[in-house]
Order: structure tokens, then sequence, then C-alpha cells
């Protein structure tokens, strides 16, 4: 195990490294960021001051050869826009989207494992083929389009829930958080369910095969020859079981929902990283870029780890392999 | 049944005189765009620009209509013609408390001047300029050559403590150093989120309406006209043209629309030979003859476009500036749509068959930039230039288009592009746009077709260094009728033309600087 | 589609082969048109491939042919006529195009981004995954773990860097597609061909000297298709709605040869003033596309390979 992890942070380290060195050359062929900054009534004069000040004079390697001596103690850079650091600038917008994900995550849960169970117990009955088609939609609708129509529905034309934006914060344990005020939940549901639906999808198909697969297992049978209530069953026998599954998805699902809040933060002008990160592609703010994506670059790291270790834990058939067979 | 109408009304009355007083201190903004900073050195640009006058005074303020006006300043005047003397207001505060005079107009130019993290500087204001003081509240700054454009560079520099020398941006966009003497203080900043402003008690000028004004950037149109449909906003600028009719016959929201000093034009190519985006029958590039651009501006049916696809919200534009400006031509004419005198003169070239060519711009830069290009290329190809629109984000498009002169001219032959005056005149775009390249002047810098005249430039010379108003003005005019006129150096298509959105009861003097002014949006 | 049967024959399923009289594409077949929902899918996805294919046959206009597009038709409602007397059933968008046209092209451009990186994708990916599951060892260690970690991250993170990088056009989305996409074809034809490689013809064939060629596309490959199809069809659903998502982000296709995805994005603009049309309907196209493919790619799941669960 200790080597596992160990390897397993080796490579990480490796992963990272990679991964700078592609986005810092990468970012660094598209676009111009002084044309970006500078005003239309700037002279030649100006624009060489800028680019000097940004330490755009140096040739790429140069600056790649600065970015990671300074990256190696914690420094990623100053923001080419705001001129602050691009660290700082990102953990500001953290709560924003760990807030939206997290809420995301708990909606998949509390609507798709119920339904999954349902179509798993009773897959014949036609309440389980709508449940099953419905959840073939939520795969296919693009969550941009389904964002838009919310917006339209729910704010515009029915007046009920506030467009855009973030609600009104308050802090807990340091954090701005904004699920604790009315108004603050009422700007999160349309996200929130926005982001969930195709997560609620998968939850539905995992919670049914997972069902599907128990209830046919003996010790399942067992519970019921012994005459235990139906309810209790499904509470306690299934609900353990299915549980392993859809925690460990759920678990490395979580990085693709900060991912694919990059679109739902777009349509509703939620003030996280996937907003950050789509303002700073189009204004060219390089070392924003960078920053991101090494910080999701540790995260996932982190999260694949973690889930892993915890999977050999619930399950002791899995040992810790790099690669299996 | 009387009675009961009655009653009704009344309630009815009550709630709307109700409502609104819970809110009546706050205005809350939408905007599309956001600051970069609080510091208002640090980048000279309209987003930016347009935040830091609630908080920062300047010298003297430029009114909706870019006219000067008294600030920090009560007078000015030019002693000769390379000194110009300004009395200071006196009795003014900084939002700290401090108080204000000579020390702090000289370390704000300083610092604007020389800010060592400024994106974009404002050194093009201070350049070539000594700010010296007199007395504590008499100040004058002298330059080596007569310099008629004094009074507005020094509108465009915002004043700030001299107690807060040494700090940088940091400081202002937490709120430590962000004191100015403006009408607002700054009460928090959270990126990308929310903008909130107090009204400061102590300003000089005219007590403000609002209490408090809040900005959130909402950079999607449609998200930001959502928005204040919703009612989470009171207040929304940049309103895409396609939603304006519709709007007006909304009867909860009012609607203010002015003219803006922004002109959308296009460059032609007068420099290469051999242009990689247009390809003609004999090889050659046509868009050298000076018959083949007017016969491009003749083609172009500037009526269709303001109506169909700025939605009738657009005036077409003859020259650089909008009627009103100072230094306009009384002699230019919007050229009339005639796609058989077009076709005229260029078989009279010697493309009576046409050639064909490339079409760049810009797709999120410019009011319906690409779609204007779609219509561009749309007529031109109906009088035998078949041209292909190719259009793509500013942020790719601007390093492309990119000009560093004949020896490194742009990678495109054909581009649209806009062009505001921050001066309110128009030196401006005929030394970047028009001038021939030259860095040293800071000449041609945006000239993306590197178009050239001596005879213009000689013009143009002459009157950046006249310092009488009524002689500048027809010099002014004067190169811009060779430049446009006679050369058809670009081809302008139109005044962008900018509206604000707000709740009914909220009227807006729209600005030709297309700023958001929070204090100038009133109740009726 | 009938070369593609009869290779799929050795994992018939259990219940087909009972039925002795059918050849294995008749089983194949009428196990797929065994769900309603499914066979309904596969005629639409027909109707619709069709349309893609002869887009230059059946639509009206031609929507990039800018001597046939006036700006002086732009954003009329369904049904209207335009100034030379043609009607626009569906009306007609921003630029003045003929929305029935620009939505059989735009089709046609989604449809076909979808599948030439599909394609492509899966190509290099069973290539990769074959190679790793015969040679094994180290070289299936390293590939094994690239994919691990190109798949632990998100295909829209990969596909919005990779576009910011690469600019826009139908070729940079198709290459930025190919390689969020490849990692999946690999590691479900290393997983299909590692059962198969232990099987005994292969060490037979092995024994036998025949060339490591032969052995990996004769052999191994067949095995895997089933599984293959079933991802490929579901990947291409993800493809294209990934490419109107990114466009919709603004990283995707030009504006002037829009996809489907950017007809909506573009319609979006005029959605709050009324002209629901622009955007609405190549949503609505846009739906159908990707929901028949995936009912289509549901049901090939279950008659390939009923153990293959997502």
């Amino acid at each position: 195990m200790t080597v596992f992890i160990i390897r397993r942070l080796m490579q990480s380290i490796l992963v990272v490294f990679v991964m700078s060195f592609l986005v810092f050359g990468g970012v660094n062929l598209v676009g111009d960021p002084v044309e970006m900054m500078v005003s239309d009534e700037a002279d030649q004069e100006e624009r060489e001051r800028v680019i000097r000040s940004m330490g755009l004079d140096k040739p790429w390697y140069a600056q790649y050869g600065i970015f990671v001596a300074n990256a190696l103690q914690g420094d990623l850079g100053k923001s080419f826009v705001y001129g602050e650091q691009a660290l700082g600038i990102i953990v500001q917008r953290m709560p924003a989207t760990f807030e939206l994900a997290l809420a995301a995550l708990l909606m998949a849960i509390v609507i798709g494992i119920p339904l999954g169970v349902f179509a798993g117990l009773k897959p014949e009955a036609r309440t389980s083929k709508v449940i099953m088609t419905g959840s073939i939609l939520g795969f296919s609708l693009p969550t941009f389009w389904v964002g838009l129509m919310f917006i339209m529905v729910f704010a515009v034309v029915l007046g009920w829930l506030p467009s855009t934006g973030r609600g009104e914060t308050v802090q807990l344990m340091g954090i701005d958080v904004s699920f604790l005020t009315f108004d603050g939940l009422s700007h999160l549901l349309l996200p929130a369910v926005n982001l969930a639906l195709f997560k609620i999808s998968l939850v539905i198909r995992l919670a049914r095969a997972g069902t599907r697969e128990i209830v046919h297992q003996d010790y399942i049978k067992f519970a019921r020859a012994k005459g235990l209530s139906q309810e209790r069953v499904i509470l306690v026998h299934l609900m353990k079981n299915i549980m392993i599954p859809v925690v460990t998805v759920l678990g490395l699902e979580f990085g693709g929902l900060i991912a694919f809040s990059v679109v739902t933060e777009t349509v509703f002008a939620w003030p996280g990283m996937g907003k950050l990160i789509i303002d700073s592609i189009q204004s060219l703010d390089r070392p924003v870029i960078v920053a991101y994506l090494m910080i999701i670059v540790l995260v996932f790291v982190v999260i694949n780890l973690v889930v892993d270790v915890l999977y050999s834990i619930l399950d002791p058939r899995v040992r810790l392999q790099d690669v299996k067979g | 049944m009387h009675f009961r109408k009655t009653l009704a009304l009344a309630a009815a009355a009550a709630a709307l005189s109700l409502a609104p007083a819970a809110h009546a201190q706050t205005l809350t903004i939408g905007l599309g765009t956001e600051p970069t900073s609080i510091d208002p050195h640090y980048h000279n640009l309209g987003p930016n620009n347009q935040i830091a006058q609630h908080f920062f005074s300047r010298l003297i303020e430029q009114d909706h209509k870019q006219n000067l006006s008294p600030g920090l300043a009560t007078s000015w005047k030019a002693l000769n013609d390379t000194t110009w003397e300004f009395k200071l207001r006196k009795g003014v505060k900084f939002h700290d408390g401090s108080a204000f005079d000579a020390d702090d107009v000289v370390v704000s130019f300083h610092r604007g001047g020389n800010h060592p993290n400024a994106k974009s500087s404002f050194g093009l204001y201070t350049k070539g300029k000594t700010v010296k003081k007199i007395d504590s509240h008499t100040i004058q700054i002298s330059t080596e050559k007569p310099y008629p454009l004094m009074p507005v560079d020094v509108s465009n520099i915002h004043i700030v403590s001299d107690k807060n020398q040494g700090k940088w941006e940091g400081d202002y966009n937490n709120g430590s150093a962000a004191h100015g003497t403006g009408p607002y203080k700054l009460g928090k900043w959270v990126k990308g989120e929310v903008l909130e402003m107090v009204r400061y008690d102590g300003y000089h000028g005219p007590k403000p309406h609002w209490a408090k004004i809040v900005i959130k950037p909402i950079k999607s149109a449609p998200s930001r006209l959502a928005a204040l449909l919703a009612g989470d906003v009171d207040f929304i600028d940049q309103v895409p043209t396609v939603d304006i009719a519709r709007l007006k016959k909304n009867p909860n929201i009012e609607l203010s629309q002015g003219v803006s000093n922004r002109v959308i034009y296009l460059h032609m190519d007068q420099l290469r030979d051999n242009p990689q985006y247009i390809k003609a029958p004999d090889g050659k590039n046509p868009m050298k003859d000076v018959r083949v651009r007017k016969a491009i501006s003749k083609a172009i049916n500037r009526a269709a476009i303001v109506e169909r696809v700025m939605e009738g919200i657009a005036i077409p534009a003859g020259q650089l500036l909008p009627e009103g400006f100072f230094g306009r031509s009384s002699n230019l004419k919007v050229e009339a749509y005639d796609p058989e005198g077009a076709k005229k003169l260029l078989a009279e070239a010697g493309y009576p068959n046409g050639f064909s060519a490339t079409l760049h711009g810009p797709n999120n830069r410019y009011i319906n930039d690409a779609k204007i290009v779609e219509a561009i290329a749309q007529m031109l190809t109906r009088i035998g230039i078949k041209t292909t629109p190719d259009t793509m984000p500013k942020s790719v498009y601007f390093k492309r288009g990119k000009n560093k002169g004949p020896k490194k001219p742009p990678e495109w032959n054909f581009v649209l592009v806009g062009w505001g005056s921050g001066t309110g005149e128009p030196s401006s775009p005929l030394r970047s746009l028009l001038g021939t390249y030259d860095k040293t002047k800071g000449w041609g810098s945006s000239n993306r077709g590197l178009h050239s005249d001596p005879e213009m430039d000689k013009i143009l010379d002459q009157a950046l260094s006249t310092v009488d108003d009524t002689k500048r003005a027809a010099l002014l005019a004067k190169a811009t009728e060779i430049g446009i006129g006679r050369n058809q150096g670009i081809v302008p298509l139109h005044y962008q033309v900018n509206t604000w959105a707000g709740k009914k009861g909220l009227t807006y003097k729209a600005r030709t600087d297309e700023r958001t002014v929070g204090y100038d949006v009133t109740p009726k | 589609m009938n070369t593609v049967a009869e290779q799929v024959e050795p994992l018939a399923t259990p219940e087909a082969i009972e039925a002795k009289v059918e050849t294995p594409f008749q089983r194949f077949v009428s196990s797929f048109l065994a769900s309603k929902v499914a066979t309904a899918a596969l005629v639409v996805l027909a109707v619709l491939i069709f349309m893609a294919i002869f887009a230059p046959l059946i639509s009206p206009t031609n929507p990039y042919d800018l001597a046939q597009v006036s700006v002086l038709d732009s954003k009329l409602p369904p049904g209207a006529k335009s100034f030379d007397g043609m009607t626009f059933w569906l009306g007609t968008d921003g630029a003045g195009r003929d929305l029935v046209s620009a939505m059989i092209y735009g089709l046609r451009i989604s449809l076909g981004v979808g599948v030439m990186s599909g394609i492509v994708a899966m190509a290099i990916g069973a290539a990769i995954g074959l190679i790793a599951a015969f040679y094994g060892g180290r070289v299936e260690n390293v590939i094994m773990r690239i994919v691990d970690i190109q798949l632990s991250f998100p295909a829209i993170l990969v596909a919005l860097i990779l576009l910011a990088i690469l600019g826009k056009g139908v070729d940079k989305i198709i290459i930025a597609l190919i390689i969020v996409q490849w990692a999946y074809y690999a590691r479900t034809v290393r997983g299909s061909a590692l059962v198969e490689r232990n099987k005994e013809y292969i060490e037979a064939a092995t024994c036998l000297a025949i060339g490591h060629r032969r052995i990996l596309f004769r052999h191994l490959l067949p095995n895997c298709l089933p599984p293959l199809i079933v991802v490929g069809t579901i990947q291409t659903a993800h493809a294209i709605s990934l490419e109107a998502t990114l466009s919709f982000l603004g990283v995707g296709l030009p504006v002037s040869e829009p996809s489907l995805g950017l007809l909506i994005s573009n319609g979006f603009d005029y959605m709050l003033s009324g002209k629901y049309w622009i955007s609405f309907f190549p949503g609505v196209a846009l739906l159908v596309t990707i929901v028949s493919i995936n009912l289509v790619g549901d049901q090939l799941r279950d008659v390939l390979n009923p153990r293959l669960e997502r």
C-alpha cells in the first residue's frame, strides 16, 4: 500500500510537470495578450512597455524557466488582467464552484437512487420504462441548452427564480457560502439542477444495474424468505450494497462536475472557477489558465488516489496495483 | 362596485409608492464588462475608467457628450503656446479625510505615467508634460511644443492622494488605498461577483441620488437582459440591438440611447503588390487603386446594414466622428448606395469581372460585428468582388491583424475594425488609422491598410500644434477630407449607437464615450 | 451494416443460438427490432444521415453561398416569403439564411464532426488497445497508465484547453475530439482483447508462428468489435453534444459555417426578443439526433453484450 501510494505520487508529479509544460507551451502559441490589454490609442512605445512589464519580451523557454522556478516556491505567477496572484484569484472563486458541485451531487443522489432502485426492482413496470427513457434524455440534453431554457421559462416567463448570479452570502468557517440564505438558495436552485441532470441519469443507471444484480443474490432471497418486510430489505440490505459502486463513481464524477460547471457557470453567470477559466481564455490571461489547470490536475490526482484507496478498504478483493491483468 | 375599484386603485398606488421606497436608495446595475482593478492608473480602458470615475475625480471632467467642465480645477487657461495654468478647488477632502492640494496633482500625474504594473498606462496623456506646483492650489503644466489637446489629456488623469505613494493595485483592490475625492467610496469588490459603492457625503459636487450602487458583472448579453426583465438588476448597459424593438413596447422598461464616438470601418491594403488574401485576374493588388476603394464604398448599402443588421440602432457614417463633434468636415457626406456606379468604377480600374478577397473581422468586439462582416461580403459579392467572410474572437483577431509597420504589415489585406475617439475630436483616429506609420512619432499604430499621404500628414502635423480652436478645426476637417474623401484610405460604415435599459422611471444621459456611470442614472 | 453484423457472430446471445434456423445477421436484426423505441430511433437516424449526406441535393438553398443569402431577409418568421418570392418554412436566421437549409447543412457538420472524429479515434484507440493487450508487460503498463490519466480528466476540459490553443475550425474541433476520445476505445479494446488473448486458439496461433499483425487483426480485433460498436455509437452522441457545447462556449466552429450547436447559440441572442425559431428548431433537431443515436446505442448494447454497462 505504501509503495503503491509513493509510486502514484511520483507519477502524479510527473503528470503535473508534463501538463505544466504542455499547457504553458500551448497558451504561448495563441493570441497576443498585449493587444487584449492596451487601449486602442496606445502607441508602439507603450505597447513595448507593457510587453516588458508582463515579461513577454523573453523567449518562451526563459519564461517557462521562470515559471517553474517560481512555481516550486508556490508562486504560480500574476494574472495579466488583474495583476494579482493567479492562485489567489482562483482560490477566491473556489467556494462558489464547490458549493454548486456539491449541491448538484446531492441532488443526483437524492433523486437518482430512489428512481434507479425502483426501475431495478420492477424492470417491466411502465414507470420504470419511463424512468429509463428519461435517463437517456438526461444523457442527451446538452447542458447549455437546458440552462438557457431554464432561464427563459423560470426566470423570464414565470418570474419565479432569479436568472443569473449568486445570491447573498454568509460566512461559514471563514468561507463565503450562499446556501444558508433564502436569496442564496433561490439563486442556487436552477444552476444546480442544470448541472445535476446528467449525473441524475448516471445515478439512475448505476442504481438500477446494482439493484438488478443484487436482487437475484442469495442473501436477499434469504432475507425475503425470513419474512423481512420489503421496505427493510430495500433500505438496509439493498442500499448498503449498491452504495459502494455509486459512491465510488460519484467520487470520480465530482471532478467531472467541477469541469462541467464551466458550462453551467457561463450560462448562469455563476462567479466560480469555471466562469473564471472561460473569461481567462477569452482575455488570454495565461497565468490564470496555467494555474487553473495545475490546480485541477492536483485535485484530480488527489481524488483518484483517495477513491482507489477507499475502494480497497471497502472491498478487500481489490488489490492496489497500477495495472491489473 | 365603484368603491371597490377605487379601493383597488388606492391599494395599487400604495404598493407602487411603497415598493420603490424600500429600495429607492440602492441602484443595482448589470454591466457587460468588469474592471480589472480599482487602481485608477492601472489600466487605461473603458471598463476601468467608468468605474474609476465614481471614486476618483479629475481636474477637468468630461460630461456625457465629452464636453469639458470644471472638476478639481475650477479654471484653466493657456498662459502661452506651451504653458497652461490650473487653479485648484479649495476645501476638498479625500475619502480618508486628508485634504486635497497641488501635491496630490503632481503625484497623480507622475503615478499615471509611471505605474510599474500598468497594463495600459496613462503615459499617453502625461508624456512630454512637466507638472509644476506654483502654490498649494495652483499648478502649471508645460510642454516643449505647442499642444492644443492639453485640457483633454488632463481630463483623463484621475487624482489620488499623495499619502498613498508606494501603494499599487493590490492596495486599491482591497480598499486600503482606494481613497479618491469622487462621489462614491468603495464598499467591497469581489471579482466576477459584485462591486459595491457607498455615497461619499463630503463630495464637492452635487449630491448623487443613490446611497448605494451595486454593480454585477454579467457578460452574456441575453443573461444581462434576462436579469433586468426578471428584476434582479435595475439597470443594464450594452442592450443587444435585436431586443430593442421589443423592449420599446415593454411598459416596465425605459431605454436610453445615444450615438457613440465609435466608427466602424474597413481597412484596405494599400502597400503590398501580391496580397495573400486578394486574388485578382492580373495578379496585382486592386485595392491600391483608389477607384476600387471607391467602388467598395459605393457597393455597401449602409442603410440596409443599419436597418437589418443593426435593427435601426446605428447611424450611417461618411467620416470619423458623428455630427456634433469638434473638427468634423461639413463637406463629406455618407456615400450613397450605388452598385451600378461601383461596377463602372471597377471596370474603369481594369476589373470588369471583379476579383476575390477575404474580409476578416472580429466576432465579439463591436456590436453585431460578425453579422456586419457577413452582410458586407454579401454586398461586395453582388458587384463582382467575391468576398469570403472570416471572423474570429478578438483575442486571436487582434494578434493576427496587428500592424508593425511596412516591414511587418498585418497578415490580412481587408479588415473590419472600429475606433472610438477618446479625445472627442478626429486627431486621434487620423493619426492612428490614416497617418503614415512612424514609430518615433507614435503615428499609424493601427493603420492596418498602411495608407500613406504626405500631404495629409503635413496638415495633421500642423493641426496638432495649432492651439487656436477655429484654425485647428479647419485643419482637421481638411485632413479628413483628403484621407477619406479624396483617397478613401478607409471606408467608414456607421457610428455605433449605444443603448441602456432600466426599470420604468429611471433615466440615463447616454454617453458618447460608451461609459456607464451609476450616479448619472436618475429617477424621473 | 452487413459486414459488421457478421463479424458479431462469436458473441451472439444464448437466446439467439437456440433459434437455429436463422442466420446470425437475422438473429441480430430480430433481437434489435424487438424494441419498438429503438427501431423508431434507427429509422429517424437513417433519415437524418440521409439528409446529411445528400444535403446539397435536398436543401432548398445553399446557406454558404453568399450570392444566395441576403441580409435583407434576416430574422423572418416561419412561413415568411423572401423578396424574390421564396418561402422560408422555418424562417431565417440572423444572417438571412433559410433556416431549413441552415439546419440541414448544420446537421451535416454536426454528424460529420461526430462520425469523423469517432472513426479516427476508434482506429487509433483500437490499435493502441490491441498493442497493449497483445504485448503486455511494460508496453501495456505505460499505455494503460496514459489512458487512465487521460480518462481521469473530463473530456470537456481537455477539449476546451486544446481548442483554446488550436483555435477555431472544423479540422481543429475534429482533432480535439479525437484526442479526447481515443482513450475510451483503447480501454474497451484492451479489455476484450485481454479476455481473448488467453484463449487457446490464440496460443495455438502464436505457437504456429503466425505473424503478429495477422493475429492482431484477424483474430483479436474481430472479437473486440461488438463492444467497440456500442462504445462508438454512444461516443458519437457524446462528440456531437460536446461539439455543440464547445461552439456555445465560443471555442468551437467559425460562425460562417454553423453546426446545429452554433445555430442554437447564435439564436439565443434573439430568444428574448421573441424570435424563438432561430434557436428553437435547431435545438429540437440536435436533441432528436442525440437521443436517437443514444437509443440505438442502448439497444445495441443490450443485443450485442448484455453485460456491458455504462
